[in-house]
């Protein structure tokens, strides 16, 4: 299984990372040699067969809608690259 | 050698006291630091705070835990409170959690001495640490060798003596492969048997804390202290959990263990089919009775792994954009402030591991791999199921080799992966796994040997791993530095 060069641009996009030029022929050879691997699984017949997200068999794991202590604000800020009043700081989102 | 259970006993008969102690160790770690590299920060301070709070207690005459008072260490993906905890990443290189990971309460609720944060792959993606971003940690038998991975620092700080047992965590061999490499004992628990809050994601289906240590005993000093059930972990299994010393019982004359052929493939080395024959005849000789087994779509597990570990890294890791901790890259606009961030923060198999996640979950693709691989899960955890219906335990080797040198397989990703594939199956059924020391290969590199049990079967696990043990004082060898002075 190949993959191509416009496509990793186009993944690299939605993993908002950037691929330099000098590096996509080696991006591309890696990636293709990994999907040609596990391409293996298509040898399998796979219908009927239910898929398995989860080892456990735990559903809907609810507790008491209980107020309960939580990360106090200053704290939850306190990694932050960027803080103003209280909240975190970005670039402007909206053009003007 | 220097194990939890004697120096617990050390302790307890005020042979030696919880700081003189933790010095020694320390001084210890002073010595071979600087030819392992084990550890990516030091929190000597409140070790010997800890230590000297132990020290008060016994002299009170207070009954005190096991773990009270032995210097160990964790590894840097798991948080504690306002010590660093950096992935072994530049995007985390300057984070500092401000709360404690689940197993981090437990132990301190033990009043445990923690002497640092130990280094690891970046993200814990990867075999050998050397795709730490921060540290070369070198393995203590030889350091031309890699430690494995993606534990390395916690295998060889305790196979070099700088810490007495370390926390690891596994989500496709990471405690496991370098606890074999450095010849040490590795407990990858149950999916659902150890709390999970508190360590940062790489595949939140997979992943799982255990401890790494120097003989089975400790193994099972540490689980007791980490395992239960935890409401911060919604995937923890509910219900007590048992004293699992109970289970270090020296006999395995009524159990069955399944060797699965599929395990035991082209790649093996002379050495390790070896260690492996004779760690059969050991467990023959001891009355188990042993059959062989074939678990013939293991040989998918890989494939099905790869897919399914990548495509929830590539979405576990989609948090660090620039915004609300970790790196950030200036720049004009979000999208390419956090394009920079991530570009810049995360190493190449940390990118490239993101890139064929979201490659695999992509609109198109998400049925031919994603699918697929969920499907191939459930055919792997069915043969388990069935093969522990007829065995007790399955015996394999941990890695198909020993350690390798530096840089052998860093280039070839590919390569890197196929040495997972003892490994990676246990992740995929939930089940428990562990390695323990059998033996040293003709160029003196310890040989992990592996054991696998069904869910929440850690007492069978360890009670067969402790009478291998016993019975085998020559596979219980200590790194040339390993020795500790006291």
């Amino acid at each position: 299984m190949k993959i191509s060069q416009d496509e990793i641009k186009k993944i690299a996009f939605l993993s908002r990372l950037e691929v330099k030029e000098n590096n996509m022929a080696n991006i591309e050879k890696e990636l293709s040699d990994i999907l040609t691997y596990v391409a293996e699984l298509n040898e399998l017949d796979l219908d009927g067969v239910e898929p398995m997200a989860h080892a456990v068999p735990l559903h809907n794991v609810f507790r008491e809608d209980e107020e309960k202590p939580s990360l106090a604000h200053d704290l939850a800020l306190s990694n932050a690259p960027e803080a103003e009043d209280g909240y975190f700081k970005v670039p402007r989102v909206v053009q003007e | 050698m220097a194990t939890i259970h004697e120096l617990h006993t050390q302790l307890v008969n005020k042979n030696i006291s919880a700081v003189e102690l933790t010095q020694a160790v320390i001084a210890h770690k002073a010595k071979v630091e600087p030819i392992v590299h084990a550890y990516l920060s030091d929190s000597h301070e409140s070790a010997l705070a800890t230590a000297k709070a132990v020290d008060e207690a016994i002299a009170k005459g207070e009954t005190i835990s096991p773990l009270a008072g032995i210097p160990g260490a964790i590894k840097d993906n798991i948080c504690i409170k306002d010590e660093p905890a950096t992935c072994a990443s530049r995007m985390l290189e300057h984070f500092i959690p401000p709360y404690n990971a689940s197993v981090i309460e437990q132990l301190q609720n033990q009043h445990f001495v923690n002497l640092g944060k130990l280094n690891m792959d970046e993200f814990a993606m990867g075999g050998s640490t050397e795709n730490s971003a921060l540290a070369k940690t070198a393995n203590p038998w030889n350091t031309d060798c890699v430690p494995g991975g993606s534990s390395g620092g916690s295998a060889a700080a305790v196979s070099s003596g700088s810490a007495i047992w370390a926390l690891g965590s596994d989500t496709g061999g990471s405690i496991r492969q370098p606890a074999s490499f450095c010849g040490v004992v590795g407990l990858k628990p149950t999916y659902g048997n150890v709390s999970r809050y508190g360590l940062i994601a790489f595949a939140s289906s997979l992943d799982q804390i255990g401890p790494l240590t120097r003989d089975v005993t400790d193994a099972a000093l540490v689980l007791n202290a980490i395992s239960g059930h935890d409401p911060k972990d919604s995937t923890s299994i509910p219900g007590n959990r048992v004293d699992y010393t109970t289970a270090l019982v020296n006999d395995v004359k009524n159990l069955k263990i399944g060797v699965p052929k599929e395990f035991f493939g082209d790649g093996l080395s002379a050495d390790v089919r070896k260690a492996m024959d004779e760690a059969i005849e050991t467990y023959k000789k001891l009355g188990a009775e042993i059959v062989e087994v074939s678990l013939p779509n293991s040989k998918y597990a890989l494939s099905a792994y790869y897919i399914i570990a990548l495509a929830e890294a590539s979405s576990n890791l989609a948090r660090y954009d620039g915004v609300s901790y970790g790196m950030r890259v200036a720049a004009d606009n979000l999208v390419e402030m956090s394009t920079k961030t991530r570009t810049e923060g995360f190493g190449p198999e940390v990118q490239r591991r993101i890139l064929l996640g979201t490659y695999v979950l992509s609109s198109g693709y998400y049925d031919a791999y994603y699918l697929k691989a969920l499907k191939v899960r459930r055919l792997i955890k069915n043969e388990f199921d069935e093969a522990f219906s007829k065995v007790d335990l399955l015996l394999s080797p941990t890695a198909p080799n020993t350690a390798y040198k530096f840089g052998e397989k860093v280039n070839d990703p590919l390569a890197m992966y196929l040495e997972d594939i003892c490994t990676v199956p246990a992740n995929l059924a939930g089940i428990p796994g562990i390695s323990i020391p059998a033996g040293m290969s003709s160029n003196n590199l310890p040989i992990g040997l592996q054991l696998l049990g069904p869910a929440m079967g850690e007492e069978t696990l360890l009670r067969a791993a402790f009478t291998f043990e016993q019975a085998r004082p020559d596979c219980q060898l200590v790194a040339p530095t390993g020795e500790v002075s006291l």
